[in-house]
């Protein structure tokens, strides 16, 4: 028989050969120099592909390429289709009160379900509204930065962005992290008395979909720019923090909740009330006092 | 093809074979399943392969995967950071970032795996819907395989689901703002969705230690077995059916033409196979991707401009930018708040409209008939079109998901850009439509292969100087030029 295709089982053999070349090669570089992801990387890929070379030739040109049809198969046969119905329903032969049967077993199938679900309700979260709105901000409680350092008034210039956390709190819970900033006193346009010197803190968790505010826009020029702001980077939610964190832009659908501040004998900033809302993003109950 | 041979024409280097298939069909009597599997045909053409593809990247997920999860503790036990990676030296962490970060610099060949299994998920989502678009405009989603389509559809869900929960799971500061906003979006669901956040994430965000291994435990078994269980569903049903194929000589709807499993095309997929993973590792090896040591650990309180996620959430994430700024509410409820609008409705419309195709085009067209035969995106113009303009609209909105690094790297104004992809997501399917079912129509009554064949003359001069067009097709044996086809200007719907 001559062979269909002497140059295709050549290729074929070189490609074999050369898989083998980088598998060899893998194990040199993991043996010898663990770290190497690259040439990790380069050698069992070109294993790999050597390998896809061989099986493409070898099923392209080397073994046999002729077409062949096959019969698909015919799904429905309706003599037996026929019969299985009736098997089927043969089941109810001799049986006098079907529908109270059947009416039984769907009573049974319901109220067993439901007794398999209901339980599910103990795992739930009861008093949602209470968790959700939880924080730990209250009259007197101190801010600290992200090391545990009380933040002072004066440390804060006009302009100036500053992350705190409620003394006492776990820096993870979405309610005890708040941004500080601070803007002319004059631009405060809502509830100045919380905004001693122009310093004001808001929740930092995003009331759209719990990022953290991390971006603060405080304008040079006053006249040609937007007013400040803070943004959310994840879908730029904008706050205007001269209103109250009021949205200015982007999807978020309820401010920031604010909270107000005062400032002790010592200069330090603390909590002068809890926070004005819920922290975090929106749910069902999330308006409801 | 003679299966019996006398022993005297028995090829004398086929006795092992002869033997392990002895030994087998002994003990299960399995030989006429071997015959047909061996003979199973493979109707060839290239836009079938996206599927093999796909699959076979969920085998390199599930071999790279089982190779990390020997490593990665899920686990948000505090650890001081002490490994080799200085910037993050004396850093405050979770064992499941620290066991990462050991991946990623201790473990051999670790990084390798760890970008291959990123790649391969990558690749294995891009696969699907690529696979996905040519059952749609093939039409090969008509009856009886649309129950197969019904499944394909569930495992484009949950390979996306299954790949959030993973690239979720190293604890990193990417991995957190993605879980912050799936939080948001669990949460907006109307009235239920402050219970289901909670219990699912076992208190508020950003969760209990539950939480981290009811998301492994998701993302390394259960979601990886129903994935499993539903691709073997899938490719049964195939085998049932047998292969669709495209209209050509000799093909009809009660056969199939083309290669056979043994030996050509069991070669040619173990290529296939073989190349998917040669580049799923060279990307491995060769190209960064998610370098969760240069994010840093998650921080609720934490974040940064310009963080992408894998590309199959970027949909998502454009129609939550896209989104007006409001809270649907009455009175003190707030029935909808804003991310339900991105995060539910909009994706249960895409996949409502994917799940409800087959039968809402059975009963427009009110063809119930069995299709084996594929079609040609032309010859159905009008689903051509609806589909075109349906996949632009996800494509638009999915750009949007892109706007902040149009920023941050171009500095494109956001702003601008919102407002110029909410008028597009509303007229670009418009276009996309008016203009889709006029070039099927074109193409149909013209006949054009733009994608495929050449479409010149050849001319031979004669020796007294003549030139003569030779007919290519007759040199070639065939009978025609176009047989690829139903009759031409034939409209389906």
């Amino acid at each position: 028989m001559t062979p269909r295709s002497p140059g295709g089982e050549l290729v074929v053999a070189g490609g074999l050969v050369a898989a083998s070349v980088c598998a060899v090669a893998f194990v040199v570089v993991y043996v010898t120099d663990r770290a190497d992801t690259q040439l990790l990387g380069l050698s069992i890929g070109l294993c790999f592909a050597a390998v896809a070379v061989a099986a493409i030739v070898a099923g392209t040109r080397v073994v046999d390429q002729s077409e062949a049809v096959e019969e698909r198969p015919k799904l429905v046969d309706e003599a037996v289709e026929r019969e299985v119905t009736e098997l089927g329903l043969a089941a109810g032969d001799g049986v006098s009160r079907r529908r109270l049967l059947a009416g039984a077993a769907g009573l049974a199938g319901a109220s067993l379900t439901a007794a398999a679900v209901v339980p599910l309700a103990s795992l739930g979260p009861g008093d949602v509204g209470r968790k959700l709105k939880a924080s730990p901000w209250r009259r007197g409680v101190r801010l600290l930065d992200v090391h545990g350092a009380p933040i002072t008034a004066d440390e804060l210039g006009v302009g100036s962005y500053v992350t705190a956390i409620a003394e006492g709190a776990d820096a993870r819970e979405l309610g005890a992290s708040v941004v500080v900033v601070r803007i002319a006193e004059s631009e405060v346009l809502s509830h100045p008395e919380w905004a001693p010197r122009g310093i004001m803190a808001y929740s930092k968790i995003c009331t759209h979909a719990a990022c953290a505010v991390a971006l603060f826009r405080y304008p040079t020029y006053e006249q040609t720019s937007d007013p400040p702001a803070l943004v959310c980077p994840c879908h730029y939610s904008t706050f205007d923090v001269r209103k109250g964190a009021e949205v200015i832009f982007g999807p978020a659908g309820r401010p920031l909740p604010q909270l107000p501040l005062s400032i002790d004998a010592a200069g330090r900033l603390v909590a002068a009330a809890p926070l004005n809302g819920a922290p975090g993003p929106a749910w069902w109950g999330v308006r409801e006092t | 093809m003679s299966p019996i041979r006398r022993k005297g024409e028995q090829r004398p280097e086929a006795e092992p074979v002869t033997d392990a298939v002895r030994f087998v069909d002994e003990r299960l009597g399995i030989s006429p399943l071997l015959r047909a599997a061996m003979r199973y045909i493979f109707p060839d053409h290239w836009s079938f392969l996206f599927g093999e593809i796909a699959l076979y990247s969920f085998m390199a997920l599930i071999a790279t995967g089982v190779y990390l999860a020997l490593f990665f503790d899920p686990s948000v036990g505090p650890v001081v950071y002490s490994g080799g990676y200085a910037p993050l030296q004396g850093a405050h962490i979770t064992a499941a970032y620290n066991s990462t970060l050991d991946i990623v610099f201790n473990v051999p060949a670790g990084l390798l795996i760890r970008q291959t299994h990123h790649w391969a998920a990558l690749v294995f989502v891009v696969a699907i819907v690529i696979h996905l678009m040519r059952v749609f405009f093939t039409g090969a989603f008509r009856k009886p395989r649309d129950v197969n389509w019904l499944i394909g559809v569930t495992l484009v869900t949950l390979a996306i689901v299954e790949g959030f929960a993973g690239y979720s799971l190293p604890d990193d500061l990417l991995s957190g703002m993605g879980l912050a906003i799936g939080y948001s979006v669990l949460m907006a669901i109307p009235v239920v969705g402050g219970q289901l956040a909670l219990l699912l994430w076992d208190g508020n965000f950003p969760g209990s230690g539950a939480f981290v291994d009811r998301l492994f435990i998701a993302h390394v078994f259960i979601l990886p077995a129903i994935l499993a269980t539903l691709i073997a569903v899938h490719l049964a049903i195939i085998m049932r059916q047998k292969h669709s194929q495209f209209p050509g000589p000799g093909r009809t709807e009660d056969n199939v033409v083309g290669t056979p499993l043994w030996p050509a095309y069991a070669l040619r997929a173990l290529g296939m196979m073989m190349a998917t993973f040669a580049v799923l590792f060279l990307l491995g090896g060769l190209v960064q991707i998610n370098p969760i040591w240069q994010y840093g650990p998650y921080e609720p309180y934490l974040g940064t401009n310009g963080a992408q996620p894998d590309w199959y959430m970027g949909w998502l994430i454009g129609a939550l930018r896209l989104m007006p700024g409001f809270d649907l509410t009455i009175g003190r409820a707030t029935i909808a708040p804003n991310p339900l609008f991105g995060g539910v409705i909009f994706p249960g419309v895409v996949f409502g409209v994917l799940y409800l195709w087959p039968a809402a085009e059975r009963r427009i067209t009110k063809d119930h008939a069995r299709h084996d035969l594929l079609q040609r995106p032309r010859d159905a113009p009008a689903r051509t079109a609806l589909g075109a303009a349906f996949f632009s609209w996800i494509f638009t909105i999915f750009m949007a998901g892109a706007a902040d690094r149009l920023l941050v790297d171009i500095g494109f104004p956001y702003a601008g850009q919102v407002w110029f992809f909410r008028v597009l997501a509303l007229f670009a399917p418009i276009v996309v439509f008016a203009f889709t079912l006029r070039l099927c129509r074109e193409l149909q009554a013209t006949e054009a292969t733009p994608l495929r064949e050449w479409e010149g003359a050849l001319v031979r001069r004669a020796p007294d100087g003549h030139f003569a067009e030779l007919d290519v097709a007759a040199a070639e044996g065939h009978e025609e030029r176009v047989p690829r086809h139903g009759p031409p200007g034939r409209e389906e719907w």
